[in-house]
């Protein structure tokens, strides 16, 4: 006889779910053991992001540090008002997540599907935008390996009129501010689009009403890595976008 | 035999259990209303750092990006990730995670700094 059965023989229906809901595996002792461990779990899988991300963002530090007016330049290129625009639909989206969280807590099914919706159609208005941004870079010969051109750094910008143009051997190092930028936003928008995609096969979940009947770990956890990719960008925005904008 | 295994599989959900207890951290329910708060922060943290962006500060305008950068992930750490009413165990996950990273980013630096590659 498994404890299951036990229970079902000395305790009253309600007292069995709470005691043994079903999705409760039978490796664990209890729920909140699960949750924790699946947490947990989550947890050391970002760690391990960061760690990747850390990567680039060293690279980025090294660079930036040894080519300095090639990456000012190269900055100068971004269009600050779509940078902000992008942080401002992640921390929103960031928002909505966590509201998409709470409703699987107190068990509302269409306030979370409603939520987990805003949340994708923000995700998707980041990936938007940044493609706009990236379709602009290729217009300008700002692509490393496909069409880069020195030319627009040979010469002043008329938007910098106190910047000087640059040597052609520094002219030459926004390539590598470019590769970087299109690495770390590269691999954070891939990041972006896995997750409207789990996001999108939770809704499909959720709507089925698999997340408001106090099974939320998928919910949390998924939220755990939303945050991460805003977090991510937090730190992105920043360093690609905003360096000596002052002039 | 049967009262045996009635005492053998006892497991309901009970905040003082024996040895074998997982965790001590109550299931809290973040209320919508600090969510909202916290989300305002960040959006006004977001203005904040593309305005000073133009104020000219020197070698601080790169310090003073990355230290408001910093406060707006650790809100969404403690706040959105729950961090804040998490247990040890989450709390010291994070924690060392932090500190590895650190630990990546400054041992790579003081590797570049400390070769004469004629950068520096």
């Amino acid at each position: 006889m498994d404890s299951h059965t036990i229970a079902a023989q000395t305790a009253e229906p309600a007292q069995i779910e709470l005691e043994h809901p079903p999705f409760l595996r039978h490796h664990f002792e209890n729920l909140a053991q699960q949750r924790e461990a699946a947490t947990f779990g989550m947890w050391v899988f970002l760690l391990t992001e960061i760690m990747f991300f850390g990567g680039l963002f060293c690279a980025y530090l090294v660079f930036r540090n040894w080519y300095y007016p090639a990456f000012v330049a190269g900055s100068h290129t971004l269009h600050i008002w779509a940078g902000t625009l992008n942080t401002t639909l992640l921390i929103i989206s960031s928002f909505t997540m966590a509201m998409a969280v709470h409703a699987a807590e107190v068990r509302h099914r269409v306030p979370l599907m409603r939520w987990m919706i805003v949340t994708i159609i923000l995700g998707v208005g980041f990936l938007c935008v940044k493609g706009y941004e990236w379709h602009d870079e290729w217009v300008h010969h700002h692509v490393p390996g496909l069409n880069f051109s020195i030319e627009e750094f040979t010469h002043v910008n008329p938007a910098y009129p106190g910047d000087k143009p640059l040597a052609p051997d520094m002219a030459e190092k926004t390539q590598l501010y470019y590769s970087l930028y299109f690495a770390m936003t590269g691999m954070h928008a891939l990041h972006m689009v896995i997750g409207v995609c789990l996001l999108t096969i939770l809704l499909i979940r959720a709507q089925a009403g698999a997340y408001t009947n106090g099974h939320i770990a998928p919910v949390e956890n998924f939220g755990l890595y939303w945050h991460f990719v805003d977090i991510i960008w937090i730190f992105l925005f920043p360093l690609l976008y905003l360096i000596s904008r002052h002039q | 035999m049967e009262q045996h295994q009635q005492e053998h599989h006892h497991h309901l959900p009970h905040p003082e259990m024996g040895p074998s207890e997982p965790t001590h951290t109550p299931f809290r329910i973040v209320s919508p209303k600090t969510y909202l708060i916290i989300a305002c922060c960040l959006l006004f943290l977001t203005a904040s750092t593309t305005a000073i962006s133009y104020v000219e500060l020197g070698v601080f305008n790169a310090v003073v990006a990355i230290a408001i950068a910093c406060l707006k992930a650790s809100l969404v750490v403690l706040f959105f990730m729950h961090i804040k009413y998490s247990s040890k165990l989450t709390k010291l996950t994070v924690c060392s995670g932090i500190f590895t990273f650190l630990v990546l980013i400054t041992m790579t630096m003081t590797d570049y700094i400390s070769r004469a590659w004629g950068r520096w």
